[in-house]
């Protein structure tokens, strides 16, 4: 079964295999702008824009146009870079980029472009553009500063066609059922789904999966889309908790709490934060994986449903081996509830090579809850993401040196971290330690002092 | 000058914000009947291929046809310096290397086909690190030597020291790619994205035994190249063809990003070996220092990039006696190639190292030992060649200190350090001087083609490509100014071999300064012709002009030639002068570093650079702040890791890591010196691409300078790159040492 897409105002037919990226797609109509430089969302050359709707808004949200499967963009508007100045004069963007001197050898700009313009459009954006909103885009040549500048004196977007779009609805998201990919429309029709296409793989943001398709050209059997599910979109707030729907891009979810927003700009790129989600982060079950310290810090639990109903789970239970969850088949995940009261001391640290846009070394998350208990939670010092809770034990008396050097040892002997090319296994259990300090030093006067 | 030295847009940069500026891939829906090439790829470093049968890929549908040596018309061999790397090896030399190669209707088709593909190893022992190498006698070439003086006796002081210096990738946004076809005339013809069709040309040419006048290869421009396309676009664009060749069709041969990492050459990974003498001021009296390079598994360019690496060990510091020597190391890895510097940045970085371990063991600030060791006029390198224009050193160093406020900043520094405990800050500042010609003497020639037509309008042709770094930019300019028309009348055409023959490489930040002069020298011969015409015709358009001197039946279009004239450099001696003149910079850093995790920040960066005088500014600054981040990725983030099979271990741009928006400094103050003109260059201007990436070095020296300020005293070892990882060890060593020295302090009390 076929499918239609909107790409630059045109429909067209959606031809191709259900791995078959948007990118791949856009080149071979001849829309040759968007480019490929990584094909693991890390380089941002392939950026375009989707038309997708926000709460009661729609908005220009760019997505590296690599990690998208073309069946993902059934009934979609798709604006590339083409579809800008169409021939014409060009929009603001690229007219500053042009006379800032943002471009060198060309490659990646129209990736910048795309960002910048999705930036640019921003709905209630009051400030100036912010150049982080550029963060999931590479530059080797321009070492970025004419780049800051283009992006610093951009003014509001101007009236037009291209405003006028986001004052309509955002195409919806559909169901389809195609050959080897289906997009349900609900929690029922998706376990019917699974029912139907047993050992098929489910995806949400597809930002893990879509590389493991290019890189290792790994090929799945079927894959069931959770995108259309309201069920997973949702954000509520209780008395007792926040429920936070597993499949809602990380980009559309804020926790009123420092840690979070501390926490949220390490993750990935904006580009990945737009597709990605918590639930994919959690259930692909990455030692590194970046949400799940921060939400072993917060107590969390995850809700799993299947067609049987729903059971909730702490999600210290949920990590069961490397890469290895307690979902069993028929199951998929829900959402994350985090408790109330948020601890009011919480950090979130993240060591790697680079400092944004990179896979971590040692992640950690530290907290001291309401009534002086401690968390102490990391990635990449085992094969799952771990809860150190004897060194939390150590700390219950208070972050004394005593208790602090108590707290050293028991990550010495718990945590058996391995050596690879992000970093030694010494400098992890270092940094494990280590970072306890840092999280001591810096809120010393707070809770923890 | 009107046109010349104003600030303009990159020539391409409408069509790069439009994505309609085209690259190489980007033309594969032009091409019905394109196959696509996959590669088959040992599963080892090093071993013989016993049996080889790709009949089986054909068995896979979609698959059209296969490549082995058995295909081979002409030699199937694509090195450069020698022929040493076949296309179709019969010993496998590194992880990885393509084996036999599958044309498939689609890409897809392809892989699948390389999957069937049966091929037998026998393995051997691989060698994977310089040390191997040394251990095993293992070396391209070497030793390589340049000494001057004898050092008589004994110095004040003396130090010995070990430095590991990382490779990088190029990470040039757009990876190897070439499309080849057979011409309407029974030629071979291909876009290839190459530093140098020329040489992509004869490697086609030789790989199907055909004379050079059946190939023709073009660049359109290139998605960034920095040297990773100077020879190692060739091996591709020869499987192209190859396979064109064989099967009448055109095919495509794309490397995506983590074979191009597997497969192509990167920046030298590189040991040194110094032992320096030096007096009670920090002046160096003798240097001695073996440098090692990690050359892979064929010669490529790794011969002059150890050439240029000794030639740049003493970068801006007068050294009366010297004894460099230079190895260049066999391995079973990705063959090592030109990266902007081409070894320039890694003999730089023995002597700045060496500056600070001079400074840490006479107590002194390192910017005075750099002061008294730098080069004046008059002076010489120690191959022999007159430091042009040495005063500028001086000069700039002076300048940049003061506009950069270096002597407040480093009080208000201390000031900080003294009150944070676990967060320091470092500043310093390093020189550059980079000596700019191609070493390879006969590399520094050029020519152009410039037609001009009948309505005024007027194409230029030269052998230079456009890889990013503005040089169509700047003959754009220079061939408008030289002709004095606006510039929309210039049109720069996309380089062919059927154009101008026999191109030199754009490399060795030359390609203006020889391709600029060509390009003037054909514009001069046409004003000539159409001076008298011009001055009967006051106030008439140049089309008038033009219009008037094609109906006299004047000739309209021009060759332009251009040699560097005065350069030698004798190898068996080690001297010469074997270069034009010299590319001088500075560049002050300040840094704050982590002491919990090794981790930092570039605060603020003040560059102080002469171009010369500047034939497009924009492009100018481009290249200096471009320049110098890819170099702090060098020195900082970027690690290229091999694992114990040999494989490539950050193949990939999730695991290789190219400086992002944290990295560009805060505040980044990029100037230029002023009244600078070089009388040898095209309008006075100095070669740009890469000395500034060198400036970054003051990074690498500023996060020695925090490291220490973490202990109270002693020498910072630090090997490069400095991972937050290397700086963290780096950091537990000086604070250890600060609490030994207290606690043998403590004891003395007692």
């Amino acid at each position: 079964m076929g499918f239609d897409l909107m790409v630059n105002g045109h429909t067209v037919c959606g031809e191709g295999g259900p791995q078959t990226t948007l990118l791949d797609f856009l080149r071979a109509r001849g829309l040759t702008g968007s480019k490929e430089g990584c094909a693991e969302g890390e380089c941002g050359a392939c950026t375009v824009v989707m038309v997708r709707g926000r709460g009661s808004q729609t908005e220009y949200v760019p997505v590296n146009s690599c990690l998208v499967f073309l069946p993902m963009a059934a009934g979609q508007e798709i604006l590339t870079v083409e579809g800008l100045a169409n021939g014409g004069p060009l929009t603001p963007v690229q007219q500053a980029m042009v006379d800032c001197g943002g471009s060198q050898c060309g490659y990646c700009t129209p990736g910048f472009v795309m960002s910048l313009f999705a930036e640019q459009y921003r709905p209630r954006r009051k400030s100036a553009c912010d150049v982080h909103a550029l963060a999931g885009n590479l530059c080797r040549c321009t070492g970025y500063r004419p780049i800051r500048d283009a992006a610093v004196q951009l003014g509001e977007a101007p009236a037009g066609p291209l405003r006028d779009r986001l004052h309509s609805p955002a195409p919806r998201i559909e169901g389809i059922e195609s050959d080897g990919f289906s997009r349900p429309t609900s929690l029922a029709e998706c376990f019917a789904a699974m029912a139907r296409h047993p050992g098929a793989k489910l995806i949400a943001g597809a930002t893990d999966l879509a590389v493991e398709s290019n890189l290792r050209l790994r090929r799945f059997a079927h894959l069931i889309s959770l995108e259309a599910l309201e069920e997973l979109r949702m954000f509520r707030e209780t008395l007792e908790a926040y429920e936070i729907g597993a499949g809602r891009a990380l980009a559309e979810i804020d926790l009123p709490h420092d840690v979070w927003r501390e926490w949220l700009p390490l993750f990935a790129s904006p580009l990945i934060r737009n597709r990605a989600t918590l639930g994919g982060n959690l259930a692909t079950a990455s030692p590194i994986g970046d949400a799940a310290p921060l939400l072993l810090a917060l107590d969390a639990q995850v809700r799993i449903a299947s067609a049987e109903g729903d059971r909730v789970l702490p999600l210290d239970r949920f990590f069961t081996g490397y890469r290895q969850t307690a979902l069993v088949a028929g199951e998929l995940l829900r959402s994350v509830i985090v408790p109330k009261p948020l601890p009011p001391v919480a950090r979130f640290y993240k060591v790697a090579k680079r400092q944004s846009d990179d896979i971590s070394t040692v992640a950690a998350c530290f907290a001291i809850r309401a009534d002086g208990t401690a968390r102490v939670a990391y990635g990449g010092v085992a094969a799952t993401p771990v809860r150190v809770v004897k060194a939390e034990e150590a700390l219950w008396a208070g972050w004394t040196d005593a208790a602090v050097a108590r707290a050293h040892e028991i990550l010495r002997s718990t945590l058996h971290p391995i050596g690879d090319h992000r970093g030694s296994a010494a400098y992890r259990l270092a940094m494990a330690q280590s970072l306890l300090d840092k999280f001591r030093w810096q809120t010393r006067g707070e809770a923890a002092a | 000058m009107k046109i010349a030295g104003k600030a303009i847009p990159h020539e391409s940069a409408r069509g790069h914000v439009t994505g309609e500026a085209l690259y190489t891939d980007d033309l594969v829906g032009r091409y019905p009947n394109l196959l696509h090439a996959w590669p088959v790829l040992a599963p080892h470093a090093r071993a013989l291929v016993t049996h080889l049968d790709a009949a089986p890929a054909l068995e896979e549908p979609g698959v059209f046809s296969t490549l082995t040596a058995a295909d081979v018309p002409g030699e199937g061999d694509s090195g450069a310096a020698r022929r040493d790397e076949p296309l179709f090896p019969a010993e496998v030399m590194y992880h990885s290397q393509p084996v036999a190669w599958v044309l498939g209707e689609t890409l897809e088709a392809a892989q699948r086909g390389a999957a069937r593909v049966e091929a037998v190893y026998e393995p051997l022992p691989p060698i994977l690190t310089i040390d191997d190498a040394i251990t095993a006698d293992s070396f391209h070439a070497g030793p390589l030597r340049i000494r001057r003086g004898e050092f008589p006796g004994r110095a004040p002081y003396s130090c010995s020291a070990e430095l590991r210096i990382g490779g990088q990738e190029h990470f040039y946004l757009e990876t190897q790619c070439a499309i080849a076809w057979l011409d309407e005339s029974g030629g071979v013809a291909l876009h290839s994205s190459t530093q140098h069709p020329s040489e992509t040309q004869e490697v086609v040419a030789r790989v199907l035994g055909l004379p050079r006048h059946q190939v023709t290869v073009e660049c359109l421009r290139m998605g960034g190249a920095f040297g990773g396309k100077e020879v190692q676009a060739s091996p591709w664009a020869a499987i192209a063809a190859l396979g064109a060749w064989k099967t009448r069709r055109p095919v495509r041969v794309r490397l995506p990003r983590v074979l191009d990492m597997a497969l192509t050459g990167k920046r030298h990974p590189f040991l040194a070996r110094y032992r320096a003498e030096f007096d009670e001021e920090g002046r160096v009296l003798h240097l001695a220092a073996t440098l090692y390079s990690d050359a892979g598994w064929s010669m490529d360019l790794s011969e002059p990039v150890m050439w240029r690496a000794l030639f740049h060990a003493d970068n801006c510091y007068f050294l009366p006696s010297v004894e460099l020597t230079g190895y260049v190391c066999k391995t079973h890895k990705t063959s090592q190639t030109a990266f902007r510097g081409f070894g320039g940045p890694q003999g730089m970085l023995v002597i700045e190292d060496l500056m600070d371990r001079i400074a840490r063991t006479l107590v002194l600030p390192p910017e005075t030992v750099r002061e008294r060791n730098l080069y004046h006029e008059g002076h010489t390198a120690p191959y022999g060649q007159n430091i042009k224009d040495a005063a500028r050193i001086s000069t700039i160093w002076r300048q940049l200190q003061r506009s950069s406020g270096f002597e407040a900043r480093r009080e208000a520094i201390a000031e900080f350090n003294a009150a944070h405990p676990h967060t320091k800050r470092g500043l310093a500042i390093t020189p550059v001087k980079f000596g700019i010609s191609f070493t390879a003497d006969f590399y520094n020639q050029a020519g152009a083609l410039v037609l001009i037509y009948r309505d005024g309008s007027v194409q230029v042709n030269h052998g230079g490509t456009e890889m990013g770094q503005g040089l169509h930019t700047k003959i754009r300019q220079i061939a408008a100014e030289c002709l004095d028309v606006p510039i929309e009348a210039i049109r720069i055409m996309p380089p062919r071999t059927d154009k101008v023959p026999n191109t030199s490489p754009s490399a060795a930040s030359a390609s203006t300064d020889l391709n600029g002069a060509a390009v003037a020298a054909a514009c001069a011969q046409l004003r000539e012709r159409l001076a008298p015409i011009a001055a009967e015709m006051p106030g008439a358009t140049f089309a008038q002009v033009v219009e008037t001197a094609y109906r006299r039946r004047v000739q309209l279009f021009a060759q332009g030639y251009y040699r560097t004239p005065g350069i030698h450099f004798d190898a068996k001696s080690g001297t010469g002068q074997p270069f034009h003149y010299f590319a001088y910079g500075a560049a002050v850093t300040e840094v704050e570093v982590d002491g919990f995790t090794g981790e930092y920040r570039v605060r603020r960066v003040d560059i102080l650079h002469d171009a010369g005088e500047s034939v497009s500014p924009l492009i100018d600054r481009g290249q200096v702040e471009g320049g110098f981040l890819q170099g702090l990725g060098w020195l900082t983030l970027e690690e290229l890791l091999w694992d114990a099979e040999g494989r490539v271990a950050t193949a990939g741009a999730s695991t290789y890591k190219l400086p992002s928006w944290p990295e560009l400094p805060e505040v980044f103050e990029v100037a230029f010196l002023e009244r600078a003109a070089e009388e040898r260059a095209i309008f006075g201007s100095k070669a740009i691409g890469e000395p500034p990436l060198m400036l970054a070095i003051s990074a690498r020296e500023a996060i020695r300078e925090a490291i220490f300020a973490f202990g109270i005293g002693g020498i910072v070892e630090l090997d490069s790159p400095a991972t937050p990882e290397r700086v963290y060890w780096a950091v537990q060593k000086a604070r250890q040492s600060s609490s030994a020295t207290a606690m043998t302090a403590q004891l003395h009390d007692d």
